[in-house]
């Protein structure tokens, strides 16, 4: 499924999305003159990643991961807080508006619920004409027909008249994916595509997105909460934790071998058909941690079955390469030893030197005990 | 799109290929007006109350256009002089009562024709009632939605205005400014129109608001869609059932408000409303004398066509709020 040709589509380097905390007009007037800062809820919070031609990518992670607002980042639904977004070699920060033109062509996003996806006042041949419309595009009706059918509507003629309400959620989802394909684009933002839908018809759907992605040589950026769907589409994984990638690798290194303590945790959640598999269960205790006061160190610590103290506590696990588990998976975690010779312990306080070597010992043992 | 030449596309031969054959817009988008607007008349029509209210405005409407053909004399000339030349409080009784005047409803005490006044009395109503409501409608759904699509500082500043308008009691504040720029029929349209906007913005706002949030608002946004084609063909089709309730509202507040403001003295004294006939029988006293069929016939009026206007918005809302029915 993978391709060989290596030439990146979209390039995110170092994306931060964070929202201001609305406390109305009188707390920002009595912070402007007090002098504090507003709160910011911490959405994304330096994510990289590249995408290549032809590829797709599965973003997972629980909900209020952030992933949502990443995959919106993408198609610039979102303006960057910090960071940026390189396609085909340009950053869209300082694009002209000729190029966001062109981008907007190229980049499309298919969204969770069909119901609220399609405006209800629109027939189906003006819900997918209007993208050509937009961008001045000719042939409309040819488009439109091909692009209904391709999605198997057929006879498209027939879905042209219809209004939302008439159709069900599967056709209702097929309509949007029409849309986002009469375009041609280059790339696709599909946020959990077919969680909304009645389980007899995902098959069908996810089938149609299988062929899209094969037939138009699309990338395609899978968002979704669901593990096995991801495995089935997806060429590669990043697991999201609080607005950060924590592990990221070809899917069946990930599904087959997680490393990192949340991963191994959201795959061990997923429930097998077998009644006699018996498996250790990993389980995570308390809740998502503070969006808007954001832990030091890593993100996870406070849940983590594997916390191996203060170098938890106080510096930030960078996502890297790491030399002792041997695959090409990049991993958020102190657990594991850097194989670009970062040292997370330097970045300890001077009064920790000392305690900073001991756990250092420490932790070279910590992958034997996985 | 460099990617075509490597990978396939579905649509590479259409690229190529010229013209097709495309659908004529105008007709579709005709015919598909055409079928809303009669499902709607459908559901409007369904409901006795509002077949009756609209058939009383449409009788209303063919009163006012044919009102020079239906009445003998000019609803503002004087029938008789008074022998003296002191101006005498007298009123010829009305034919319908078997009076032998040849007025039907008889004469004011200025010696005014009262059928004639009624009728053209019809015309500076529905003038008000309608001008009103398509200005109050209006501008109520451009503010509001320019509001609540915007947001921000731009939303804070046309609410503002609102919450400033919200403040001002209708009536009063219409009696003061048709004090200030002089008592005429357009004058207190004007008055009506900037007090009445308020309300039909604040909804309308409101719809925006949650209508932008809305995911096809997005999917419009990531196909390169402008703030103005966003507006237009997303937000505001979806909103317009709002205004169209809104404005057949205002129509009903419109005449009453026109008819109250009469009625106090501050009327157009040169075109007749059933505000200003009102306003003439309480000056000399219409009802002590007993001349009731001064002012029962233009109150009468008013009541029929406010309730038909309310009856009319309230069928409406029906369509635009499922859950009422």
């Amino acid at each position: 499924m993978s391709k060989t040709d290596d030439d990146v589509i979209l390039h995110v380097d170092d994306l931060k999305k964070h929202f201001k905390v609305d406390e109305g007009w009188i707390a920002s007037l009595l912070q402007s003159v007090t002098g504090d800062d507003p709160d910011y809820v911490h959405a994304v919070d330096g994510v990289s990643f590249d995408l290549k031609r032809g590829e797709t990518l599965g973003l997972a992670g629980e909900s209020g991961c952030g992933k949502t607002t990443t995959g919106m980042s993408l198609v610039k639904l979102h303006e960057p807080t910090d960071g940026d977004i390189h396609y085909n070699n340009k950053r869209l920060s300082e694009a002209s508006d000729e190029e966001i033109k062109e981008f907007r062509q190229n980049a499309q996003m298919i969204f969770q619920d069909p119901f609220e996806s399609l405006n209800p006042r629109m027939t189906v041949y003006d819900i997918v004409a209007e993208p050509l419309r937009v961008h001045d595009i000719r042939n409309e009706t040819a488009r439109v027909q091909r692009a209904l059918e391709f999605a198997e509507l057929m006879p498209a003629e027939h879905y042209f008249d219809q209004y939302p309400h008439e159709l069900s959620g599967g056709q209702r989802q097929r309509v949007a994916i029409a849309r986002a394909l009469v375009l041609d684009p280059d790339f696709i933002v599909a946020d959990e595509p077919v969680s909304m839908l009645d389980v007899s018809l995902r098959a069908g759907v996810l089938s149609l997105l299988d062929r899209m992605t094969e037939e138009f040589g699309l990338s395609v950026v899978y968002i979704s909460h669901d593990l096995s769907l991801l495995r089935h589409m997806c060429d590669r994984l990043a697991i999201m934790y609080m607005g950060k990638i924590v592990e990221k690798g070809p899917t069946d290194q990930i599904i087959e071998n997680p490393q990192h303590p949340y991963t191994q945790a959201l795959i061990n959640a997923v429930p097998v058909p077998d009644p006699d598999v018996g498996r250790e269960r990993v389980e995570l205790q308390g809740e998502v941690g503070d969006v808007i006061d954001v832990p030091t160190g890593c993100r996870f610590k406070d849940r983590c079955p594997k916390y191996i103290g203060d170098v938890c506590d106080q510096v930030v696990p960078p996502l890297e390469a790491k030399s002792d588990t041997g695959a090409d998976q990049d991993i958020a975690c102190h657990l594991f030893e850097s194989a670009e010779g970062y040292d997370p312990y330097a970045e300890l306080d001077g009064g920790r030197a000392e305690n900073a070597t001991a756990a250092n010992d420490g932790s070279e043992s910590a992958p034997a005990d996985d | 799109m460099a990617q075509e030449e490597t990978t396939g596309s579905i649509f590479t031969d259409i690229d190529d290929g010229g013209s097709g054959e495309e659908i004529n817009r105008w007709q579709r988008t005709a015919r598909l007006w055409r079928e809303t607007l009669s499902e709607h008349w459908g559901l409007l029509t369904d409901e006795l109350s509002v077949k009756l209210s609209m058939l009383m405005v449409a009788f209303f409407m063919v009163v006012a256009v044919i009102a020079p053909y239906i009445t003998e004399n000019p609803p503002l000339q004087r029938q008789y002089e008074s022998d003296a030349e002191i101006i005498i409080l007298k009123w010829a009784e009305p034919s319908l009562l078997g009076a032998d005047s040849g007025y039907l409803l008889g004469t004011t005490a200025e010696g005014f024709d009262i059928f004639s006044q009624l009728v053209y009395g019809t015309r500076a109503a529905l003038l008000v009632g309608l001008i009103a409501a398509v200005f109050t409608a209006g501008i109520g759904t451009m503010v509001g939605l320019v509001a609540g699509y915007y947001g921000g500082k731009i939303d804070d500043a046309l609410m503002r205005i609102v919450d400033f308008l919200y403040g001002m009691p209708m009536l009063p504040t219409v009696i003061i400014l048709v004090a200030l720029l002089g008592p005429s029929l357009w004058n207190i349209i004007f008055a009506l129109i900037i007090l009445q906007w308020r309300s039909t913005a604040r909804v309308i706002r409101s719809q925006a608001l949650s209508l932008r949030e809305r995911p096809f608002v997005k999917a419009a946004e990531v196909a390169g869609a402008g703030d103005w084609h966003i507006i237009s063909r997303h937000l505001a089709p979806n909103v317009l059932p709002m205004s169209f309730l809104y404005g057949s509202f205002a129509i009903a507040w419109a005449i009453l408000t026109e008819a109250g403001v009469s009625f106090i003295g501050l009327g157009d004294p040169n075109t007749v409303s059933w505000g200003t006939m009102l306003q003439a029988s309480r000056a000399y006293s219409a009802l002590q004398f007993g001349a009731w069929w001064w002012f029962v016939p233009p109150g009468i009026c008013i009541g029929l066509l406010v309730i038909s206007g309310f009856l009319i918005g309230r069928g409406y809302e029906e369509i635009t709020n499922p859950k009422l029915q």
